[in-house]
């Protein structure tokens, strides 16, 4: 017992003095960076240098963690650090999605936003307090593998495999394309070859060393990606509120945003900007309404517009325009339809600011209401979704001991705060400088910032002057979100080499999700698939090749997916946390939590969880189509709202109609809720 | 493997202090939300408080909860002699 303390001691203390060398070799290689610029380096290159001494770093500690035996490849041998596992959870959980998406989505949503940052951290007190010191002491390789031993038989670990592969595959392909497009956008290279570099990042460090190595390189990853995510933020903060810690003190730029609102709500050249978008929107209405004939009319419009043209002789570049306008004129009634629905759409445009600490704006008291129901379907969906998803509760299994599970949620959710509760600061900083910096410059002298980005992409930035006054009016500027992280080191007016280094923390994001994910993938089909039921007798060496083969098929297959660019990505992760709160947070609290619990109690359960989700979202998600009308008007993203009720509740019914789990299984939920009890006879723990 | 009343009184302890904290978590997530509009009436440094909670408070105090729970058990484990020795 004493050498294992001392072992384990030092082993905390070297990996404490790696890692601060290599924060300060990357920061010196950052310092190095911003003088090659100075000195003249082209922006390309710093991207360059950026994205390969990072993809590099990563394969090369991938490279020295490689591994063949079990419990080092599923679990990193069971010695992972509370405060490293803390930190390697947080580079897992937060994804690309998190990195450059959060504040873009509070910046457009205000308070109703905050679901999001919510739901994505609030979900960690479920995995404490119901989770994770009980899957540690239980200390398997997998969350299938818990569900088969306690209510046994291979159709539990069956539905898990399915539930496991089917939430961490439609997660993972979010990532991928996270991946693809940043590589694109900081490189120049196609988008194609960026999802293919990226990827080779992530085979070489989870096939050669598994869990291991993700790990060791997700630690990394966290240095990096929260380096990357305050530094423009605390220079904005300098900036507007004079102190290096915006977070405390963006309560008083929160008040001047507004009283920034009011202003540009009653301003007279906002209001015709926006009544022109609500003309152009009620026409396109009324032709909508009156489709074939208003077609009719305005292509007889066009041409005629010609004819006139011509008859009087007009100048050739006039005439040219007209004859361009006429050549793109829609063809038939049917294409018309979807000019029209687009500006149709401006209604949106012709509304005032959305007052962005007001919580549930909305038209009348009903709207409020439901507007109210939505944010709480998100943050419970996004909790019970956190507190499911197998990728994360897989970290739990890698620590050392229990009380080391339950210190290391502590720190998991203290590493994924620090960036969670910075978003919604950047969100104001960056809004803040836009209502002061951007509305009212003319359209001669744009921040340099803002030119930039509107030529490099529409998407992300669109200013078009509508009212021809030749001023910025905050209604003529359309935002993408994740304009704002990406943009904020030039808002800030930081140098390149910042921009350089956010795309290396948006990398970083991207990149230690996707491992998380594919390794769960991965060991589903291995170790619970081909291991536990096809093959029981297969050798450890075979198990953990099958893993390593797998997991590249895996990433192609995800690779592949993701270059068909697969609708909406926000829907799709919702998605994935409904669908796993639905399937596995019932079974897996009252596993531990409800001793009477039992297999047919938990196999219909799961599939009556798993369908109701399923079914509300094909039901009404538009774009299967079905668009049924909405229960109590709870959108489709926070369909677990129902699945995991009724998945629990089937549990207790059906556990009760039926005999009680056999001695041995109850015998195994004692064992699972005490850290240690003395001359203990079940032995759970594979090594 | 019998269990002691002594286990058994670990594991009650362990549902009592599982439960006051879930409770503090659903106060200052749903009661919150729930009531969001009315909070933020009051202001907190500058913030109305609905949005101060949502955005940094509840936050806080979700990492609090984990704290307190990671400290208690523990505790609790030596206490009830259950737990692992120290393998830090």
């Amino acid at each position: 017992m004493s050498t294992q303390v001392f072992s384990h001691k030092t082993f905390n203390q070297s990996l404490k003095k790696y890692y601060s060398f290599y924060t300060g070799g990357f920061i010196a290689f950052v310092i190095a960076l911003a003088i090659a610029e100075q000195m003249g380096m082209s922006r390309a290159w710093i991207g360059y240098w950026f994205l390969f001494a990072t993809i590099g770093l990563y394969a090369g500690i991938g490279i020295m963690s490689r591994t063949a035996e079990v419990a080092e490849y599923y679990v990193a041998g069971r010695r992972v650090p509370a405060f490293f596992n803390g930190m390697a959870t947080g580079a897992d959980w937060m994804s690309a999605a998190s990195f450059i998406g959060m504040a873009g989505t509070l910046f457009l949503s205000g308070y109703d936003g905050l679901a999001w940052v919510m739901g994505w951290t609030g979900g960690y007190c479920l995995v404490a307090l119901f989770l994770a010191p009980y899957l540690r002491k239980f200390g398997q390789f997998t969350i299938p593998d818990f569900l088969a031993e306690r209510y046994g038989g291979n159709i539990v670990r069956s539905i898990g495999i399915v539930a496991a592969i089917t939430c961490s595959f439609v997660y993972v392909v979010a990532q991928i394309y996270g991946v693809g497009l940043i590589t694109s956008r900081f490189t120049g290279l196609e988008f194609g070859i960026g999802v293919f570099v990226g990827l080779g990042g992530i085979l070489v460090c989870s096939m050669l060393g598994g869990m291991k190595a993700v790990t060791w390189t997700q630690v990394a990853q966290y240095i990096i990606l929260i380096i990357a995510y305050m530094t423009p933020v605390v220079w904005l903060g300098i900036k507007h509120t004079g102190i290096p810690v915006p977070q405390f003190a963006y309560g008083y730029t929160l008040q001047k945003i507004g009283d920034l609102e009011k202003k540009i709500t009653a301003d007279p050249k906002e209001q015709e900007v926006r009544k022109i978008f609500a003309d152009r929107a009620a026409a396109a209405s009324a032709k909508l309404k009156d489709l074939p004939k208003a077609y009719e009319a305005d292509k007889a419009a066009t041409e005629k517009r010609l004819a006139d043209l011509k008859a009087r002789n007009a100048a050739p570049d006039e005439m040219k325009a007209a004859a361009d306008a006429l050549e793109r004129f829609p063809k038939s009634a049917d294409q018309a339809k979807a000019g029209y629905a687009r500006e149709a759409a401006l209604a949106a445009r012709a509304a005032p600011p959305r007052p962005h600490a007001e919580p549930f704006p909305g038209k009348d008291e009903a709207a409020r209401n439901t507007a109210r129901l939505n944010f709480i379907g998100i943050v419970f969906c996004m909790m019970f979704g956190t507190a499911a998803l197998p990728h994360i509760l897989m970290r739990y299994y890698t620590t050392p001991s229990v009380q080391q599970a339950r210190v290391s949620v502590f720190w998991s959710l203290f590493f994924i705060f620090l960036l969670y509760f910075t978003a919604p600061c950047l969100a104001v900083l960056a809004k803040y400088d836009m209502f002061t910096n951007l509305v009212g410059s003319s359209f001669a002298s744009l921040p340099a910032w803002a030119a930039a980005w509107a030529k490099v992409d529409p998407t992300l930035l669109n200013i078009t002057d509508i009212n021809r006054d030749g001023i910025v009016q905050w209604a003529e500027v359309v935002i993408g979100g994740d304009l704002i992280v990406l943009a904020t080191p030039e808002i800030a007016g930081l140098p390149y080499v910042v921009s350089g280094l956010v795309a290396a923390g948006g990398l970083a994001a991207a990149l230690s999700t996707a491992d998380g994910l594919l390794l769960t993938i991965a060991n589903a089909l291995s170790h619970d698939l081909y291991y536990k039921i096809i093959d029981p007798h297969a050798s450890t060496t075979k198990r953990v090749t099958i893993s390593k083969v797998l997991l590249l098929v895996v990433a192609i297959i995800a690779a592949y997916v993701t270059s068909l660019k697969p609708g909406d990505i926000l829907f799709l992760v919702g998605a994935a946390f409904s669908l796993a709160a639905s399937a596995f947070f019932p079974p897996l609290v009252l596993g531990v939590f409800w001793k009477r619990a039992n297999k047919w109690g938990a196999i219909i359960g799961m599939i009556v969880g798993l369908g109701i989700c399923a079914y509300y979202m094909y039901t009404r998600y538009p774009f299967f189509g079905v668009n049924m009308p909405l229960w109590y008007g709870l959108s489709p993203v926070s369909a677990g709202m129902f699945g995991l009720p009724a998945g629990l509740l089937t549990i207790v019914i059906v556990s009760m109609l039926t005999s009680p789990p056999p001695r041995e299984v109850q015998e195994l939920v004692e064992h699972v809720r005490y850290p240690l009890i003395r001359g203990d006879t079940v032995v759970s723990e594979a090594r | 493997m019998e269990l002691s009343a002594k286990h058994h009184e670990y594991w009650r302890k362990n549902l009592v202090i599982t439960a006051i904290l879930l409770f503090i978590w659903f106060v200052f997530t749903f009661v919150e939300a729930w009531y969001a509009r009315e909070l933020n009436a009051i202001t907190f440094f500058g913030f109305p408080l609905a949005f101060w909670f949502s955005a940094q408070g509840s936050l806080a105090i979700y990492v609090a909860i984990i704290g307190i729970y990671a400290y208690l058990m523990g505790k609790l484990d030596k206490e009830y002699n259950v737990d692992e020795g120290d393998l830090e």
